[in-house]
């Protein structure tokens, strides 16, 4: 499989305590399970099941993902910055493996 | 084997007979389905019907990726702030499409997503607080290609 790249748009600073809008975007082609190949057997599920995101350690957003997600899952959410930090992302794959991404954010 | 006028209608009339009687009973699966997720997710606690905003295109052209928003009213402080929200497509071949978790440091119940559409249906957003209150939201969106494969 491709490797999945995620995005991640994060502002660069922002004011104490603001909230802050968040998109991530990560490319996967998000396998629901219910799709037959040409020969009418089912395609296995493969989806990105959870994703996270933390802020100087602590999880600010989680979700849980379904097979109804689209491929190259799309998120966007909003994060409250109380001080300076770096925000880590993760996803979880159906397989196990995990995909992270981190963006550091200053407060003025 | 040649079709008489008179077996024609026949065939038609019991058509229609198993079109009637079978729709509602599918239609009863799905609510079935619906509901049990729905309790599930609130934990006997009736939904009320507000502070829950769920955004949806009212007409999907490709059910593959419809964009989808929601956005619960909160202060989101310690003591009170939505901690989950469960979105719920009734019409897809499994209803669940995705679970966020908020927190206090959430700032916002708010999330937007694109999700998969089978066909038309409506949509559900539920949310819970953590004072143990469930809200909830529904659209429909009409969906003019189904978006889950054959």
């Amino acid at each position: 499989m491709a490797k999945s790249k995620p995005r991640v748009k994060v502002p660069k600073t922002a004011s104490k305590d603001e909230v802050i809008t968040i998109k991530t975007l990560i490319s996967h082609k998000m396998e629901s399970g219910q799709r037959k190949d040409k020969d009418g057997n089912p395609i296995p599920r493969q989806i990105i099941n959870k994703f996270t995101c933390d802020f100087n350690g602590k999880t600010v957003f989680s979700c849980d993902l379904e097979p109804a997600i689209s491929a190259n899952p799309y998120l966007e959410f909003s994060a409250k910055v109380p001080e300076s930090g770096t925000f880590k992302f993760t996803w979880v794959d159906d397989d196990g493996s995990e995909y992270s991404s981190e963006s550091k954010i200053a407060v003025e | 084997m040649t079709i008489t006028r008179r077996q024609v209608f026949a065939l038609g009339a019991g058509v229609a007979a198993v079109a009637i009687t079978g729709l509602p009973r599918v239609a009863l699966a799905e609510e079935d389905k619906v509901q049990a997720a729905i309790d599930a997710f609130s934990g006997g606690a009736t939904p009320e019907t507000a502070n829950v905003t769920l955004t949806a295109p009212e007409i999907a052209e490709n059910g593959n990726t419809v964009p989808i928003s929601f956005a619960v009213d909160s202060p989101m402080s310690d003591d009170d702030h939505v901690t989950d929200v469960t979105l719920l497509a009734a019409g897809n071949p499994s209803p669940g499409v995705a679970t966020f978790h908020f927190t206090p440091m959430s700032g916002a119940a708010e999330a937007t997503t694109r999700m998969r559409l089978a066909k038309t249906q409506d949509v559900i957003a539920l949310a819970k607080t953590s004072t143990g209150k469930v809200y909830i939201d529904r659209k429909t969106v009409k969906v003019t290609i189904g978006g889950c494969g054959g």
